[in-house]
């Protein structure tokens, strides 16, 4: 593998020298053309996945599996929409074009970290240890879909916009409280360009720059909040910019470069857990991207948006670009990507299986898990509820 | 606090009761912490923190930037990875910054989680009238708090239950709003055993046995009450006062109880009427002693009006005189 790296590095030197690779661009030297990823900002991969930046020390498997996460992400976005359009599945958050953004920043995690997502990660919680059955009971109605399994490091999945961003911050205080001061994990948090908007954002990432805490805020600047695009959310030239409020770095990537995200994302865990001298343990990473599908299932995004613009940024799509650089790497070829999708499509249609054919939850259970141990009341109201299903049968009650 | 080492109880006002509460479990549970603004250096704005940071330094005691959603989810987020963070937020008119964190986040985690994930956190809050305090440091908002499920709301009115109340809440593994009513914080003592003990949450308690009509009251109000019902005693009216003590859950057994043994009753708060818990008080008793009831039952509470500034608090707050007329008007139907 340190060939290989060392192939792609040495083919990078030589034959892309033209090109400026900016790792790290610092905040305030960044030529922003927000919608051009491209100019300026961090990147390893171009559009036609050639290499500009310095490749991070992935193994050849690693690549793969990069690989094969980003295509299982797509492939179950595309079914996820499928279903809801059928009626087999409620409104859902489609994460396509993203793909980079989530299993970059998601590989890099070491298996002790914390993830805490918004609503539209289920690609990066994927990586991370929560089941594409459980994603897909969620968005079914299904409360058990957000019990995550003890051995994942997963924050339950947050809807009210930047609220989980305070959270993140006092997970990783805790840590550090409890470890007096040292940690070696950190705490990503989620969150989208809209969220840079909301209070919780600054009162996070403000908590956050005082205390030092061990946290990444990766902000998925995916251009459109619904239907408000990502001028009209700030005035400021970028949003990795607003980290210097805070008193700690902030960059900003090519959000659908997944070896660009990833090799950011390693290093700012990697400041978060040691920082060096004078270096505060925080960092805002803005990756840079586009979602090519609806807010939800609940929109048409073609009433805020034209075509050419969304056509435009699916030029930059993260697969087939990490695709085609695995293919001149040789790391794939046509057998190898048939064997992905192949698998993909049975990871997918597995899951879809086992959340479907998964009985509706038992309706006492709403009761449950309100408090360790019920209240009289809500036992009362428990036992009036199994009376009112007893005396009119379900039927009465479910909706076919 | 107590200089007299060998003695088994101190006598504390409200406030210092809630401090040695405070004290007294960070001391036996190194999980336990208090955070908040100017709860520090500055042992909080009462007092109710008073110490505290010389004793327990500046990681279990710690003064946050002024934001109270920071504050009250980075402590969703603390609790949720096991320690036990008591966030205080200095008057309640102020909580409501944090407030999509106590809703959406403080009393949904465990059901949201199937209880992966639980808060075993005490958001304290000073609440109501009566200091003469500028805007919005008076309000009585109690009820946004009970409305919410997965949230257990407490309101002490005893430096006694202050203390005990407040350890309960520390160790339940559910998040508790303890809101303290900040006019008796310092109006009277109260002999508070030194140690830990716990008063249950969830219990109500009889002030004052009487047999002619049930008054039921909590926080601040408690005192304006017992005393109109004592003024009344002389007028041969012999009101019973229960003090919830928690008003969520409710101890509706407690408070259907005694309804049964007198059949009338009066609700004092000094939160609006409108939505308060005095609705919800009387609703239970038409549901579970619709046949005991001899006389329409009596609110007596704030105005449906913006908390006036103080000139006219004292019009606004019930007093013994409008306490005792309502109780009066409940046991002479």
């Amino acid at each position: 593998m340190a060939v290989f790296l060392f192939t792609v590095n040495y083919l990078r030197k030589h034959y892309q020298a033209g090109r400026t690779a900016f790792w790290y661009a610092k905040v305030g030297t960044v030529s922003t053309l927000e919608r051009d990823p491209g100019d300026g900002m961090v990147q390893v991969l171009d559009e036609e996945g050639g290499v500009v930046g310095d490749v991070p020390e992935l193994s050849e498997e690693e690549f793969v599996a990069m690989y094969r996460h980003m295509k299982l992400a797509r492939h179950f976005d595309e079914r996820a929409v499928s279903l809801q359009r059928q009626g087999r599945m409620g409104t859902y958050p489609p994460l396509s074009g993203q793909e980079g953004a989530q299993i970059g920043s998601a590989m890099a995690l070491a298996e002790d970290d914390w993830l805490v997502p918004s609503y539209r990660e289920h690609g990066a919680a994927m990586v991370h240890g929560l089941s594409l059955k459980e994603t897909l009971l969620y968005w079914m109605g299904d409360e058990r879909g957000s019990l995550i399994p003890e051995d994942a490091n997963v924050f339950t999945p947050a809807v009210p916009i930047a609220s989980q961003i305070p959270h993140a911050t006092g997970m990783a205080w805790a840590d550090k409280l409890k470890g007096d001061g040292e940690t070696d994990t950190a705490f990503i948090c989620y969150f989208g360009d809209g969220a840079t908007s909301e209070g919780d954002f600054h009162e996070g990432l403000n908590f956050a720059g005082v205390f030092d805490t061990p946290n990444v805020f990766f902000c998925n600047n995916n251009q459109w909040a619904i239907s408000v695009p990502r001028e009209r959310q700030t005035a400021s030239e970028t949003l990795a910019q607003k980290a210097v409020a805070y008193g700690f770095e902030g960059v900003q990537i090519d959000g659908m470069d997944p070896l660009a995200v990833y090799k950011a994302t390693t290093e700012a865990l990697e400041k978060a857990k040691n920082p060096g001298e004078g270096e505060r343990r925080p960092t805002l990473i803005e990756a840079v991207q586009y979602r090519f599908g609806a807010h939800t299932t609940a929109d048409d995004p073609s009433v805020y948006r034209e075509d050419d613009e969304v056509e435009e940024w699916k030029r930059k799509d993260p697969i087939p670009r990490l695709e085609r650089f695995l293919r001149n790497q040789d790391v794939l070829d046509d057998e190898r990507v048939a064997a992905v999708e192949e698998s993909v499509r049975e990871e997918v249609a597995d899951a879809i299986d086992a959340a479907e054919s998964t009985v509706r939850p038992d309706p006492g259970s709403m009761f449950e898990h309100v408090f360790a141990e019920q209240t009289p009341e809500l036992r009362r109201q428990a036992e009036e509820f199994a009376q009112l299903r007893e005396t009119h049968g379900d039927g009465a009650f479910v909706e076919e | 606090m107590s200089t007299q080492e060998q003695a088994a109880t101190q006598n504390l006002t409200l406030v210092q009761s809630v401090r040695d509460a405070l004290a007294t479990e960070m001391e036996l549970d190194d999980d336990v912490l208090v955070m908040g603004e100017d709860v520090g250096k500055n042992g909080g704005v009462f007092r109710a923190t008073e110490g505290l940071y010389d004793e327990f330094g500046e990681n279990r005691v710690i003064d946050t930037p002024l934001a109270e959603s920071g504050i009250i989810g980075t402590a969703v987020g603390m609790a949720a990875m096991g320690l036990k963070p008591i966030p205080e937020i200095q008057f309640s008119g102020f909580a409501y910054p944090g407030f999509d964190q106590i809703v959406s986040h403080m009393a949904r985690l465990r059901t949201r989680s199937r209880s992966r994930y639980t808060l075993p956190m005490v958001l304290r809050m000073p609440y109501g009238g009566g200091i003469r305090a500028p805007e919005h440091h008076s309000e009585s908002k109690e009820a946004f708090y009970t409305h919410e499920a997965g949230l257990k709301v407490v309101i002490p009115s005893t430096p006694y239950d202050t203390k005990g109340l407040l350890i309960s809440a520390i160790r339940d593994p559910d998040p508790v709003v303890f809101m303290e009513p900040k006019l008796i914080y310092r109006a009277f003592r109260g002999d508070v055993p030194e140690g830990d003990y716990e008063v249950p949450i969830g219990e109500a308690v009889t002030r004052r046995e009487g047999s002619d009509v049930s008054v039921f009251t909590y926080g601040a109000m408690t005192r304006p009450t017992m005393e109109a019902a004592e003024e009344l005693a002389e007028e041969g009216i012999d009101a019973e006062v229960v003090d919830l003590r928690t008003v969520s859950p409710m101890d509706r057994e407690s408070i259907v109880e005694s309804f049964k043994k007198t059949g009338r009753a009066c609700v004092v708060h000094e939160a609006p009427k409108t939505g308060g818990l005095a609705g919800e008080i009387t609703a239970t008793l038409q549901e579970e002693a619709l046949l005991y009831q001899e006389a329409p039952i009596k609110r007596v509470t704030g105005y449906d009006v913006p908390y006036p500034l103080y000139a006219l608090e004292d019009y606004y707050l019930p007093n013994a005189a409008r306490v005792a007329d309502g109780i009066k008007e409940a046991a002479e139907f």
